[in-house]
C-alpha cells in the first residue's frame, strides 16, 4: 500500500485521511474472462486508486466454500469489502464507467448526465 | 434362447424406462405412480401460500430420512434459520439433518440494488456453490426455491435464461432429482416461464376457498414418460407434513373377506345368518333421532376391541368424553378400551374442514392407526359441509378406501321423521353391505324402538322386525308380535305375551283333560269286554252241559231200545230188522 494523490477521488472529505480500498475479485478458474476482468480491475485501480488498494483474487473452483460467504452467484464478481458499505460489481469490468459508479469512484455531478 | 432372453431384458428395460425417486410424501407417490422422475427436474408451481416450499422441503427431508438420499436445499427466499423454523412445526428437524450431513442448505441472497453490471458474466458461482453443497453431503436431490428470484435480482434476463438452461442440463448430467418451485403467473404456470426449462414433470398446487372452507389441491399437469393421475387431489398440511389423498384412483378391486365378525349383540348375530357381519363389510345403521344408532355402533366397537382388534371412532356429534359417559349408561365402558389404545375416538365438528379435508384427515388417521373397524357417527352431519352429491362422492371414496384396507366400516345415518325411513339422506344405501334400520313405533302412548335388517349382502338374514330395548346392560332384542294394528311393541307386546301364555296354558289343560277322558273310556270298554267274556264263558259252560246231557240221553235211549229188542225178538238175529222196526215206530 502506497500513498498516492487522493484529493480528487474523495472531494467531500475535509481531512485527507484516505480509506483503505480492499477489493476482492471472485473468478472461476483462469478463463479468458477471468484474466480480462483482473486486467481491467488492475488498470482501473492503477488509474484511480493508485497506492490505496489491495486486490485479492479468489478462485471459487479452488475454494468453493468462500463463494457462499460473499453471496457470489455471477462470475466474475468484484466485491468492495472496504470502504463500507460492501458493494458488488459483476461482469468482466470492461465497462469502466459502470465500474466507477459501482465503486462509488465517480465524482458527484458526473455520475448522471 | 439367448435372443429370447435379451428380448425379455429389453422389454423389462422398456417398462422401467423411467426410474423414479419416491418423494415419501403420503399420496404423491401413488398419484405419480412411484415418485418424481429420477435424475430430472420437477417444477412445483402455484400461488402464494399454496405449500410449494413445504412440498419441496418434505421431498428433501423424506428423501434423506426414508429413502437414504441426501439433498441440497438452495433457498433464494429464506435463510436456513427461517426455513428450519418454518418447518419445525411439521416435525422436520433440519438442523439435525444438516449436522448428520444428510442435508445442506445454502441461502442465496440476490439483491438487485447491490449489483452493478459491468460487462460479460455467467452464473458459474451458482454452479460452484451447488456443486460444493452436493459434494458435501453426497446429494442425490436438489431443491431450488425459488430460482425465480434470480429474474428480479439479475439485470440481464438473456444471460439468466441461457445460464438456467445450462444449469438444468448440468443438473441432469449430475443425475440430480431436482424440485424447483415457481410462483403462478397470469395465465401461465409460472411468472417467468420456468416451465420452459422443465419439461419432464410439472405439479400445480392450488389453494381455494369455497364457502368459507379452504381446500388445498394438487394436480399433475404433466409427467413425461409416465402414467399419472390427472385429477385435482385435495391435500392437507398438518403436523405430519403433507398428505395427499389419491381418491379417484380407487376402484372395485378389493378382496372380499369370508370372515365374520360379531356385532356385539348376540341376538343380532343370529339375525345376520347366525354369525354377524362380514369382516371388511360396510354397515349402515340408519334411523330417526334417538333410535339407538350410536349404541348399536358402540356395541360393535366394543366387540371389536374385545377381540383384540382396534377401532377408530369418528364422532361428528359428541366429544369423546360425552360418548364415554353416554355409552356407560347402557353398560358399555369405553374408558379401558381407550386406555389400552384399542379404541381411538376422533371428535371433530363437520364444519371444521371441507369434505375433502375430512376425507384426507380420516385417511391419514386410518393409515396411522390401522384400525380393524372404523365408525363414522353420523355421516349425515357431513352433509352440512357439502351438498348431498359431494357427500355421497366422499363417502364412496371412504368406503372404497376402507374396503381396500380390509377394515370394517360402520356408518350411522340420521333420517328425519318426515322422510321415508328406508331412505338415507345421503343416498349411500347402495354402497353398504348390511343395512340396519332402527325405527320408533308409536302406539298405546309409548315410543318403542324396533330394528330390522333391510339388507345384508351375502348371508341369509332374518326378515323379522325385532324390538330393540336399551337398558343399563346394553341392547336387548326381543320378538315382536303382529297384531291387528301392526307390530306390537312395548307393553302391547307384554300384554300379547301374557295372552299367549294364558292360551298356551289353556291348551295344555285341554290336552290333559282329553287324555284323561280317553283313558277312562278305554277302561270302560275294557270292563265291558271283560264282562262279556264272562257271559260268554258262562253260556259256553251251559251249552256244554246241555249237549252232554243230550248225548247221554241219546245213549241211554239206544241202550234201552236194544234191551227191548232183545226182549221182543228172541230169535231175530239182525240189528237191521230191529232198526227198521224202530224206524217204523
Amino acid at each position: 500500500m502506497r500513498d498516492g494523490q487522493p484529493e480528487q477521488y474523495v472531494p467531500g472529505e475535509a481531512t485527507p485521511r484516505k480509506p483503505n480500498w480492499e477489493l476482492r475479485l471472485y473468478v472461476a478458474g483462469r478463463t479468458a474472462r477471468s484474466v480480462k476482468a483482473l486486467a481491467n480491475l488492475r488498470r482501473i485501480c492503477e488509474e484511480h486508486l493508485k497506492g490505496e488498494y489491495q486486490i485479492q483474487v479468489i478462485d471459487v473452483l479452488e475454494n468453493p466454500q468462500l463463494a457462499a460467504g460473499d453471496q457470489i452467484l455471477a462470475l466474475p464478481t468484484l466485491v468492495r469489502k472496504l470502504p463500507e458499505p460492501v458493494k458488488k460489481i459483476i461482469g468482466d469490468l470492461s465497462n469502466e464507467e459502470r465500474v466507477l459508479i459501482g465503486l462509488d469512484l465517480r465524482p458527484y455531478g458526473a455520475t448522471e448526465i | 434362447m439367448l435372443a429370447e432372453e435379451s428380448a425379455r431384458q429389453l422389454l423389462r428395460e422398456a417398462k422401467t424406462a423411467l426410474p423414479k425417486a419416491p418423494s415419501g410424501i403420503r399420496g404423491l407417490d401413488e398419484i405419480t405412480d412411484g415418485g418424481l422422475p429420477r435424475g430430472r427436474p420437477t417444477l412445483v408451481c402455484g400461488g402464494a401460500g399454496c405449500g410449494k416450499t413445504l412440498l419441496a422441503t418434505e421431498f428433501l427431508v423424506r428423501g434423506a430420512i426414508e429413502v437414504g438420499e441426501p439433498g441440497v436445499f438452495m433457498a433464494f427466499e429464506e435463510t436456513a434459520e427461517e426455513l428450519a423454523a418454518n418447518v419445525a412445526s411439521l416435525g422436520f428437524d433440519l438442523r439435525k439433518l444438516q449436522q448428520e450431513k444428510k442435508l445442506a442448505i445454502d441461502y442465496v441472497r440476490v439483491e438487485r440494488s447491490e449489483i452493478e453490471e459491468t460487462g460479460e458474466y455467467d452464473l458459474e458461482g451458482l454452479f460452484v456453490r451447488l456443486q460444493h453443497a452436493i459434494k458435501t453431503v453426497g446429494a442425490k436431490r436438489v431443491v431450488l426455491d425459488s430460482i425465480e428470484s434470480l429474474f428480479s435480482g439479475l439485470p440481464n434476463p438473456g444471460v439468466l435464461r441461457s445460464e438456467l438452461r445450462r444449469l438444468f442440463r448440468w443438473l441432469k448430467d449430475q443425475g440430480m432429482t431436482v424440485v424447483l418451485t415457481g410462483e403462478k403467473g397470469e395465465g401461465t404456470l409460472t411468472r417467468n416461464g420456468l416451465e420452459e426449462y422443465v419439461s419432464d414433470c410439472v405439479l400445480f398446487l392450488d389453494h381455494r376457498v369455497n364457502d368459507q372452507t379452504s381446500t388445498r389441491r394438487l394436480r399433475v399437469v404433466k409427467y413425461r414418460g409416465s402414467t399419472h393421475g390427472t385429477n385435482e387431489y385435495p391435500f392437507l398440511i398438518d403436523e405430519g407434513g403433507i398428505s395427499i389423498l389419491p381418491i379417484t384412483s380407487l376402484g372395485l378391486g378389493h378382496k372380499a373377506s369370508r370372515e365374520r365378525v360379531s356385532s356385539g349383540i348376540p341376538r343380532l348375530d343370529q339375525m345376520l345368518g347366525g354369525k354377524g357381519y362380514f369382516k371388511g363389510g360396510t354397515i349402515l345403521v340408519s334411523g330417526t333421532a334417538g333410535t339407538g344408532k350410536t349404541s348399536v355402533a358402540a356395541h360393535l366397537a366394543r366387540a371389536t376391541c374385545q377381540r383384540g382388534q382396534r377401532c377408530l371412532f369418528l364422532a361428528y356429534e359428541e366429544s369423546p368424553d360425552q360418548l364415554v359417559r353416554n355409552m356407560s349408561s347402557i353398560g358399555i365402558d369405553l374408558e379401558p378400551l381407550l386406555r389400552d389404545g384399542a379404541l381411538r375416538i376422533l371428535a371433530t365438528r363437520p364444519s371444521a374442514h371441507g369434505l375433502e379435508l375430512h376425507l384426507v384427515a380420516t385417511h391419514k388417521a386410518i393409515q396411522q392407526f390401522q384400525p380393524d373397524l372404523v365408525v363414522v357417527d353420523p355421516i349425515t352431519n357431513l352433509v352440512s359441509v357439502g351438498t348431498p352429491g359431494e357427500t355421497q362422492a366422499m363417502l364412496t371414496r371412504l368406503v372404497d378406501f376402507l374396503k381396500l384396507d380390509g377394515a370394517t366400516a360402520c356408518f350411522t345415518s340420521l333420517t328425519s321423521g318426515d322422510v321415508e325411513s328406508e331412505m338415507t339422506e345421503v343416498g349411500i344405501s347402495s354402497l353398504v353391505d348390511t343395512w340396519l334400520v332402527l325405527q320408533i313405533v308409536r302406539a298405546n302412548g309409548e315410543r318403542n324402538r324396533t330394528l330390522s335388517i333391510i339388507k345384508s349382502r351375502g348371508m341369509a338374514h332374518s326378515n323379522q322386525t325385532a324390538e330393540f330395548r336399551l337398558f343399563d346392560g346394553g341392547i336387548e332384542l326381543c320378538d315382536t308380535f303382529l297384531g291387528p294394528s301392526g307390530v306390537l311393541t312395548g307393553s302391547a307386546r307384554l300384554a300379547q305375551e301374557a295372552t299367549d301364555r294364558a292360551s298356551a296354558l289353556a291348551l295344555d289343560q285341554e290336552i290333559a283333560r282329553k287324555e284323561a277322558e280317553r283313558e277312562r273310556r278305554r277302561r270302560q270298554v275294557e270292563q265291558q269286554i271283560a264282562s262279556l267274556r264272562e257271559d260268554l264263558a258262562a253260556q259256553d259252560a251251559d251249552f256244554e252241559r246241555a249237549i252232554q246231557e243230550a248225548r247221554n240221553r241219546r245213549e241211554r235211549v239206544a241202550e234201552d231200545r236194544g234191551e227191548m229188542a232183545r226182549t221182543r225178538h228172541q230169535f231175530a238175529g239182525s240189528n237191521e230188522g230191529a232198526g227198521t222196526e224202530e224206524g217204523q215206530t
